[in-house]
């Protein structure tokens, strides 16, 4: 038997599978039917217990080449049930093997429906995976005191700025926790890139002589990242931006409009963004438990996409600079692959601007 | 898109009579389209020819018309209502084949009337397999090599190309009908040449097989602005190679990878869009299990099957949202009805494991080619909503109301390994229980891999539960092994098999214990959103969510899967009593098993619970909720039989008792009953032994009839005429033992007829007598019926009348019953009663307007008869004439005899109504597809003993410019009496007129045979019958059919006779 016991004292038993450690995190859940190994790898489930509302994860192992980032940082998984034998002409390994690799500890057997309705109803709450439940109430109190995702893009943002070689338009990557579908996603479309710190400076990425600039996803409260967003604020003068999840809240950050943590996020890949301007819907895999605020965006950016069901601010743009942010994947991996073609746009942003420099 | 304000009145098409491949899942989606229509304030015309629908009630549509589905009816219906719109992709096949058709007499552009929904020219591409490929061509999506071809030497060449096994699929055929896979070249000759003559346009796509791929199917829905959605993704257990309405499925997919699936997702979605689909559409996909190599199988531009699978599946109710896209919305303003939230533009999050598996009809055809391929053969599914995998399949295989209660097959058991091995090989409807018996045998999932290539992870959930089954026989009594086999699935009776023990100490310790299962809703969103869809299923889990209502409330069972012998008429009746309950202020629940249904939509009943109709899943119900009681009449015999058990467990049955229940079925105490109030019926007697069953009938004289004690649908009754006969029928049936009795009949060859009856203790309501136009010996579920009664004077009417009176007294009924009867020289004979509600329910509440189901049902809960304004007796009959007339699906169903006989066999049945007995006939024939040709030939090869009754038949046909063709013996008798008759030679005898050549060269337009008491597979009679059904001509094998049949010709055509 393994616990997850939560900061409101309630505690969850289940079977234990993975690495036989105990771990503390925020527990988020998702409500993808496939992508399990993909959400695993996500840098931005960092220092998350990730609860599956798929009931059953695993049944196709996992393979290296669907990784999202080399060393996981989620803090244990929780699901209904995991499968016995699993089945795909690429796996590599099974799951519950592959938790035990990375020392990520899972429990299965809970009844993961009661636990999400519990994220729903009280918002999200920390959590600890352990074996011990003698004393609930200082592990509740513990979790209470705790800020677990505090920091945390420090530890899942690469030290070291490398390159990713391509042949065709230099873009500069700020890592906050990257998944490797959008580095796919430049490579596919030939950029050369380097991938840099978030730590990186306005004169340290324009010394690239970037033709562009992403900013990646990442984990944990936007507001830690107000040097990157005085970093955004300074390039996006001089040089195409497209952010991406929490590079979208920084975009908005460094353009004055204000962020807020949600009550449960959105986690899954069944969520309806309308675009603006067309009209057009399209589904998009999404990761995140804060938004930015649709009241605070000030007269320079403009709302270009919104979450259909809830409102949720979805994308911004610069109405000066070309510059643009989606708080979804457009990488999808795990999800649908509907709004891919922002990275187009990126690349025609890109040059756009490149041909207007040449004629200038 | 706001709705169209330009069009005001809408004609939806209905889907006609249930045949294999196109069941109730359309009156389900018909339905639900015509209320959305009406919600959003449009006037809907309704034509379908199925009387047993909820849809062609009158409160779903604002005009319904029960007529045939045939371009003649339908543009009469246009121009007397002047439809601005037609919707047909609500209708399965028969709807939108009809649009196709209508749009090409020219009516509709005539009448400027619009298609609504997908466009005409989008249905042609998507349907039209040259078209489609080309397409899919363009699209960059992959097709597997294939041709269309319209002769057979064009198939021949392009396999000897391309290489055997090739699929053949027959152009604009209902599920799939004469297709099949061809491994040489005379395979593909045989099933090539029938499908060419099964297609409308005589042509069929010829292709490479991809047998053993995965298959995986999305609903996806596409609306006017182009916004595009999955709904729901499927996967077979089943491999490429079993058509998926046979196939076992799971959702969500259980194998695929993110990245597999989005890669088929995005085929799916980028196939919608190319084709402009809007509403909702089914794509098939195959997809190679070592690679990322997949196929497009095709595309259904039109809600069907899986649809209603899907919206059962996900709760997400696909025909409702794409009636409302065919008028112009569009999925971002139509708010998800389950959510009450959010946007229909939603794909659906599953927390649980859907399984369906297929409800055969081989029980009841038990010499039918039972192997499965790319021909659809089941009449029916059932699904279960699980927890893990494991629980899902179980409970849908305990939801299939067969003999095997779990994957214990006593069949398989016996099997020896090679039979064990060749039904892996070849599947058919039972591989299931032989892959579990191999586990069982030691079979690795290695061997069972190679020899199925089902996936190793699909096998492994069998493995599974062999494993826990083992676990269960070595742990008697555990607790802990008791709660991980209820964990996954394990019912109560078969742990109690396993343990050797009564099922109820099962339940007792299991109750005891504290082991009992939770409800959880079924809410479109994994519980990402609030939401209050009154949809639920069992799991033991932790957090029950099924809470009960203040309200009273009462349980109303259904009737589980589509079969022969209960058909939707069933389903028709269990909402009646749901609307009846409603009024008069209970909460309605509604438990069944069956996804295709009016009743498992959640929008009809105030809960409903998607379970097995087993006791203990009842029960179990029960014990959540505490109802009232529980109404058991109107789900046919799969509840009835529950309502001693329920009884037993002190759970109130509301309407006549279990006692009295029982004693309308129990032979002998209903003998006894017939004694006292001294009615008359045919001479019966039980025997238990071979000796005993042949001295019964020398002692009744033959013929006499013989069956089973307690089967249902005349399950294995024959009408026997010698002792042969009856040495052959106790050879098939070996089976008898004491509490297995024969039971053997006087035959009595009389008018039969039909009357269901209302009862509530003092008065019983008798709605109407419907008279079989075909002699007894014909069982009643596939006769022809006429309401009123067209030869009974009004003494018979009153003598039944009486009979009828006494019996729902004597058994005091409290409820609907129905009973059957005999009518000889003025007598009237009871054969059988049965106290629930029949099949003739829903036509007889239609045509005389009494709701039959909700009177009953508003008895049951104690409202008199007096109280609802109906007097005793038979009601008055009205000035319409309506006849009833079977379907059935021999041409899916390869070596079942379609020799009529007192076992059922159709599988649906339309109605024909006019001011004429003869134009009611006709309709009901047009609606049956019997049309026949101003002149034409008709083949008659007839029994001895039936000579006599030809010779005016024949002459009738003669006379209306019909051509007989006969075989010698016939063909004399008739000459002699001056006719003329084409001599043809019988069918081992060769020559240039050959009785078998006349028919494949489409000489003969009717076959009239009644060779019927030679039962074997190589009797001339079953060969003639077999090839008029691949044939598709039509066939009658009773005289009393034929002379109905020349009725409505005859009444179409002049007669012509010289004056002297």
């Amino acid at each position: 038997m393994r616990y997850l016991v939560l900061e409101d004292g309630s505690v969850y038993a289940g079977e234990g599978f993975g690495a036989e450690v105990d771990t503390d995190g925020e527990v988020v859940f998702t409500t993808g039917m496939t992508g399990y190994q993909e959400a695993i790898t996500d840098q931005s489930y960092a220092n998350q217990i990730l609860v599956f509302t798929n009931p059953l994860i695993g049944n196709y192992g996992v393979t290296l080449a669907d990784f999202e980032s080399i060393k996981p940082e989620v803090k244990g998984v929780i699901c209904h049930q995991v499968a016995r034998r699993p089945d795909n002409w690429r796996m590599q390994t099974s799951l519950p093997d592959f938790l035990k690799q990375i020392g990520v500890p899972g429990i299965q057997g809970i009844d993961t429906r009661a636990l999400v309705k519990k994220l729903r109803i009280h918002g999200t709450l920390k959590g600890r995976i352990t074996d011990h439940v003698e004393a609930t109430d200082e592990i509740a109190q513990e979790l209470q005191a705790k800020d677990v995702t505090k920091g945390i893009i420090d530890v899942v943002s690469t030290k070291t700025a490398y390159p990713v070689p391509g042949s065709k338009r230099n873009v500069v990557v700020i890592d906050f926790g990257i998944k490797h579908s959008i580095l796919r996603e430049l490579a596919k479309r030939d950029c050369n890139c380097f991938v840099l710190p978030y730590t990186a400076t306005a004169q340290e990425v324009l010394n690239m002589h970037p033709d562009g600039v992403l900013l990646s996803n990442g984990p944990g409260d936007p507001l830690e990242m107000m040097d990157a967003a005085a970093m955004v604020r300074e390039i996006e003068q001089v040089v195409p931006v497209f952010g991406i999840c929490m590079g979208h809240q920084v975009f908005a950050l460094a353009n004055g409009a204000k962020t807020y943590k949600m009550k449960f996020g959105h986690r899954g890949f069944n969520h309806p963004v309308r675009e603006i301007a067309t009209g057009n819907i399209g589904f998009t895999s999404q990761n995140h438990g804060y938004a930015v605020d649709g009241d605070s965006i000030p007269d320079d950016l403009m709302v270009t996409h919104v979450e259909v069901n809830d409102g949720t601010v979805e994308g911004l743009r610069h109405k000066h600079y070309p510059a643009f942010s989606v708080q979804f994947h457009p990488d999808a991996t795990p999800g649908p692959h509907d709004e891919e073609s922002l990275f187009d746009d990126f690349m025609d942003m890109i040059d756009q601007r490149k041909e207007a420099k040449q004629n200038a | 898109m706001p709705k169209r304000t330009d069009i005001h009145k809408i004609m939806v098409i209905g889907s006609g009579p249930i045949i294999i491949g196109q069941a109730a899942e359309f009156d389900y989606s018909g339905t639900q389209a015509c209320l959305a229509l009406r919600e959003e304030g449009y006037e809907v015309v309704l034509v379908n020819s199925n009387p047993a629908t909820i849809m062609t009630d009158t409160t779903i549509a604002d005009k319904v018309y029960l007529e045939p589905l045939t371009v003649d009816s339908l543009s009469r219906i246009i121009r007397q209502e002047y439809p601005d719109a037609i919707l047909p992709t609500l209708g399965g096949q028969v709807g939108l084949n009809m649009a196709l058709a209508l749009a090409k007499t020219g009516i509709l552009d005539e009448l400027n009337i619009e298609l609504l929904g997908t466009k005409l020219n989008s249905i042609e591409q998507a349907e039209d397999r040259e078209m489609f490929k080309e397409l899919c061509q363009s699209l960059g999506e992959p097709v597997p090599a294939s041709l269309t071809v319209h002769k057979l030497q064009e198939a021949l060449d392009f396999a000897d190309k391309i290489g055997y096994p090739i699929i053949v699929r027959p152009a604009f055929t209902m599920g799939g009908t004469g297709g099949g896979i061809c491994h040489d070249r005379e395979e593909l000759t045989r099933i090539c040449k029938n499908g060419l003559e099964l297609s409308p346009v005589t042509e069929c796509l010829i292709e490479k097989s991809i047998a053993g791929y995965k298959e995986v199917e999305f609903e996806v829905m596409r609306d006017s602005s182009d916004n595009a959605m999955i709904v729901c993704c499927m996967e077979n257990f089943d491999p490429v190679g079993i058509h998926t309405g046979d196939s076992i499925v799971f959702s969500p997919s259980q194998t695929l990878s993110d990245k597999e699936y989005q890669m088929l997702r995005d085929c799916s979605l980028r196939l919608i869009r190319a084709l402009k689909i809007e509403g909702g559409c089914n794509v098939q996909l195959a997809l190679d299990p070592e690679s990322f190599n997949y196929y497009v199988i095709e595309v259904n531009p039109r809600v069907s099957r899986s649809s209603a699978l899907a919206s059962k599946a996900t709760g997400y109710p696909i025909a409702k949202m794409a009636a409302k896209i065919a008028i112009g919305m569009t999925l971002d303003e139509i708010k998800n009805p389950v959510t009450g939230t959010t946007f229909a533009e939603f794909e659906p999050a599953l927390d649980y494991v859907v399984c369906k598996i297929p409800r055969w009809p081989f029980d009841k055809f038990p010499k039918a080619d039972r192997m499965l391929g790319t021909q659809m053969k089941a009449t029916g599914e059932v699904m279960a909503i699980g927890r893990t995998v494991e629980e899902a399949m179980l409970k849908a295989v305990r939801s299939l109301e067969i003999d095997e209660k779990d994957l214990y097959s006593e069949e398989a058991h016996q099997a020896d390994d090679s039979l064990l091995t060749e039904k892996l090989v070849k599947a058919q409807d039972d591989r299931l229980f032989y892959l579990a018996e191999a586990f069982r045998r030691g079979y690795s999932i290695n061997d069972l891999h190679e020899l199925t290539k089902i996936n190793f992870y699909f096998l492994d959930i069998v493995k599974h539960l062999i494993e826990i089954e083992q676990e269960l026989s070595q742990n008697i009594d555990d607790v802990e092994v008791l709660k991980l086999a209820k964990k996954y699935g394990f019912s109560d009776y078969t742990i109690s098999r396993i343990w050797h023990e009564n099922e109820d100490d099962v339940r007792d310790l299991r109750l005891n214990q504290g082991i009992k299962p939770v409800y959880k809703m079924v809410d479109t969103c994994a519980a990402e959103f609030e939401s209050s869809t009154p949809y639920f299923y069992s799991s033991y889990d932790e957090e029950n969510e099924s809470l009960r209502s203040n309200k009273k409330s009462v349980l109303v069972i259904g009737s589980g899967p589509i079969r022969i012998g209960q058909g939707v008429e069933f389903d028709y009746a269990t909402v009646h009593s749901v609307k009846a309950l409603q009024k008069l202020g209970y909460d309605a629940i509604v438990v069944n098993s069956n996804p295709e249904t009016v009743s498992t939509d959640f929008s009809i009943s105030d809960k409903l619970y998607f379970e097995p109709l087993t006791l203990e899943d009842v029960l179990n119900i029960c014990d959540l909720e505490n109802p009232e009681g529980v109404i058991v009449q109107f789900g046919g015999q799969t509840s009835i039989n529950l309502a001693a058990g329920l009884a037993k467990h002190g759970i109130k049955i509301l309407g006549t008792s279990v006692n009295d229940l029982n004693r309308a079925e129990d032979r002998e105490e209903f003998d006894k009953i017939i004694k006292d109030l001294k009615l008359k019926q045919p001479q019966g007697l039980t025997a238990t032994t071979h000796e005993g069953v042949i001295e019964a009938a020398e002692k009744l004289g033959y013929p006499v009839l013989v069956r089973p004690s307690y089967v249902l649908g005349g399950k294995a009754m024959e009408i026997v005429y010698s002792q042969d006969e009856l040495e052959e029928y106790l050879h098939d049936h070996v089976d008898i033992a004491s509490d297995h009795p024969i039971l053997v009949d006087d035959y009595l060859d009389g008018s039969e007829c039909d009357v269901d009856a209302i009862s509530d203790g003092e008065t019983v309501l008798i709605p109407g007598i419907m008279e079989h136009i075909e002699h007894a010996g014909v069982h009643s579920g596939d006769s022809m019926a006429v309401y009123p009664p067209q030869t009974f004077s009004d003494e018979v009417k009153t003598k039944i009348a009486e009979t009828t009176k006494k019996l729902a007294l004597a058994l005091n009924c409290k409820g609907i019953m129905n009973i059957q009867f005999i009518v000889r020289d003025g007598e009237v004979y009871v054969i059988e009663v049965n106290p629930r509600a029949s099949r003739t329910v829903p036509f007889l509440s239609k045509i005389t307007g009494i709701e039959m189901a909700q009177v009953a049902t508003k008895v049951i809960m104690g409202e008199s008869l007096e109280s609802q304004g109906y007097e005793d007796g038979l009601a008055p009959e009205p000035e319409l004439i309506s006849v009833k007339a079977p379907v059935f699906s021999f041409s899916k169903l390869a070596d079942v005899d379609a020799y009529l006989g007192p076992e059922m066999k159709s599988t649906g049945e339309v109605m024909g109504s006019d001011l004429t007995f003869a134009k009611a006939l006709y309709k009901a024939f047009a609606g049956a597809h019997m049309e026949l040709p101003e002149n034409g030939n008709v083949l008659l090869t007839i029994e001895d003993q039936d000579k006599d009754k030809i010779l005016p038949l024949a002459k009738r046909f003669s006379s209306i410019g019909y051509r007989i063709f006969a075989t010698e013996g016939t063909a004399k008798f008739l000459q002699e009496h001056q006719l003329h008759v084409e001599l043809v030679t019988k069918v081992h005898e060769g020559g240039e007129n050959n009785i078998l050549t006349d028919m494949h060269n489409d000489k003969i337009d009717l076959v009239i045979n009644t060779m019927g008491h030679d039962l074997e597979k190589n009797s001339d009679g079953f060969i003639i019958r077999q090839t008029a059904i691949q044939q598709n001509i039509p066939l009658l094998t009773a005289l009393d059919t034929a002379d109905a049949l020349l009725t409505a010709l005859e009444n179409r055509s002049f007669a012509t006779r010289s004056l002297a």
